[in-house]
């Protein structure tokens, strides 16, 4: 079931004169992991927004062509509407904190009071995600006097306690410390587990290339590639589009192993390794 | 030469448990990192550092001058800190006039203000952008120009915090020569960061912070060859270093070019 369809998607910020996204077209199925990645303002965000209906009910502009998401044309739902079925964590946790609430557990409480949720299912969902982010034991503090990744764990609960179809996360792991960001991976995934759609923006290339299905490569506004992570990862022209190659594959390739196998290396760390000992045999020493 | 000596540093936020507890560290002219899990105490850290914060007990020596008996503004000169949230440091609706505002307060005139200002945007490659209001800008952007705004005062240390957020590919390479250019001319460079492959990239030596604590202080390569150490601190190995003890090598693999040297040798 396709859960996300854009058609010919083009959209111009107000007062700028250069497109944003020039026409857009793709599909994403119900249950996938999307990555996106891509140089600084290729792009990502804005397409981020545009999946939210931010883009262009929030910043207006000149908008053409069709996004469809969770079954619902965004130009014809509103922000509200829209987010009872898509989540988006923003890019900077501190932008999307409300602001109105004191402690942590009420502002995760926050986008449920919005949506009529009974206080029971408030309740129960609140500390569910509070535990799968594991920030709990933080519930009474204040938002704004909790450190960057504790905010940004935060951001992400939020948002997942609304529930939604389909996630979009902007960058959710850039202030987490490496295992904070393999938590967040792994909780993201357990969400792909039940179904949910994720779509995610995030330089981490190792981390997306162990956990995304497809991965779209963005360049001035426009999709450069739209596939599987070890095709994406192998291209020889990533580094010109402002993407790093995953470490794994950098040193295959420099073993010369990228001639041997023109099909495609693997990108994750437990892959590379089977790989190299099937090479190189099980002792280095 | 000492540039910063932390002797016994206790600190709490009013009336709180400590989130530092008696540190002593020594810093000269190599360029450090500090890790360490969210909440551990690193921005508290770097803020006791520039004078922002004052030590509970203990004191900070910035080359020499105890940060209990100067303001942060008269520390200026001697160590600047880029926020990890360059929204809490703009306030200016000019680029320019954002990086100017620096060596103004340090009394330089508007000619040379502005000099070391463009200078400063250069290094950032957001010459182009003066004219611009830093809202306008991208966070990666607004990360850079903050970054400018400390550099055009010339400190003498220099402190990042999580410099490499929201920076892509060439962003973070960019910061990296900055780091190396700084460290080159003499000046303490101290960045908090959970990009362990940028620590190996930049840096040569690294502090692990856990729970308000050092657990580990020396040379990169001691550090990451601790990979339980690093665990029970939320951290990880650089990628390269995770392949190299997976594939159970005889060293330490720090970056893909010892990777590479290692199978060529062996084989």
């Amino acid at each position: 079931m396709k859960k996300v369809i854009i058609e010919g998607l083009s959209y111009k910020y107000p007062l700028s004169s250069r497109l944003a996204l020039e026409d857009i077209s793709l599909t994403i199925e119900k249950g996938e992991f999307i990555g996106i990645v891509g140089k600084n303002l290729s792009g990502k965000t804005t397409l981020c927004q545009a999946l939210v209906g931010l883009v262009p009910h929030f910043y207006h502009g000149g908008f053409r062509g069709k996004v469809e998401v969770a079954g619902m044309n965004t130009m014809n739902y509103s922000i509200a509407q829209l987010a009872e079925k898509i989540g988006l964590v923003f890019q900077n946790p501190f932008n999307q904190i409300s602001g109105s609430k004191l402690t942590v557990y009420e502002e995760v409480a926050f986008g449920l009071e919005n949506l009529g949720i009974s206080r029971p299912e408030m309740i129960e969902r609140t500390e569910n995600v509070l535990k799968l982010l594991d920030i709990y034991h933080l519930k009474d503090r204040n938002p704004f006097e909790i450190s960057g990744g504790q905010m940004q764990r935060l951001a992400i609960a939020s948002i997942v306690a609304l529930k939604p179809e389909v996630i979009i996360l902007d960058e959710p792991t850039s202030q987490l410390d490496p295992q904070g960001t393999n938590e967040v991976f792994r909780a993201v995934n357990q969400l792909k587990e039940q179904g949910i759609t994720i779509i995610m923006v995030e330089h981490k290339v190792e981390k997306l290339a162990a956990y995304a299905d497809k991965i779209i490569l963005m360049s001035e506004g426009k999709i450069v590639d739209y596939d599987r992570p070890s095709n994406i990862f192998a291209r020889s022209d990533l580094k010109k589009l402002g993407v790093k190659t995953p470490i794994f594959i950098q040193a295959l390739q420099s073993l010369g192993l990228d001639k041997k196998y023109p099909g495609g290396l693997p990108v994750t760390l437990e892959d590379t390794y089977k790989l190299v000992v099937k090479e190189y045999g099980n002792d280095q020493n | 030469m000492e540039m910063i000596k932390i002797k016994n540093l206790t600190f709490s936020y009013q009336g709180q448990t400590p989130v530092l507890k008696d540190i002593s560290l020594s810093f000269g002219n190599s360029p450090t990192a500090i890790i360490g899990q969210n909440g551990a105490g690193k921005t508290t850290l770097v803020k006791l550092l520039k004078g922002l914060l004052k030590p509970t007990s203990g004191d900070i020596l910035i080359q020499g001058r105890n940060t209990k008996e100067y303001s942060a503004a008269t520390l200026s000169r001697n160590i600047g800190l880029i926020f990890q949230n360059p929204n809490d440091q703009i306030f200016k609706n000019r680029v320019l006039d954002e990086v100017m505002f620096g060596p103004l307060n340090l009394k330089y005139s508007i000619k040379e203000a502005r000099k070391k200002s463009l200078e400063a945007l250069k290094l950032v490659q957001m010459e182009d952008k003066i004219d611009c209001n830093p809202y306008d800008l991208s966070l990666a952007e607004r990360k850079l120009i903050s970054i400018a705004s400390i550099l055009s005062m010339e400190p003498e240390i220099v402190i990042f915090d999580e410099p490499t957020i929201a920076q892509d590919y060439h962003g973070i390479e960019l910061i990296k020569e900055l780091i190396k250019k700084l460290s080159k001319e003499g000046k303490l460079v101290i960045t908090i960061t959970h990009d362990m492959d940028f620590v190996t990239e930049a840096f040569s030596r690294a502090i692990i912070l856990r729970d308000g604590s050092v657990i580990l202080d020396g040379t990169i390569r001691e550090v990451f060859s601790k990979p339980d150490l690093l665990r029970k601190s939320f951290l990880e190995q650089p990628h390269i270093t995770q392949l190299g003890e997976k594939l159970n090598l005889a060293q330490t693999i720090l970056s893909l070019e010892e990777f590479i040297q290692y199978f060529t040798t062996v084989s």
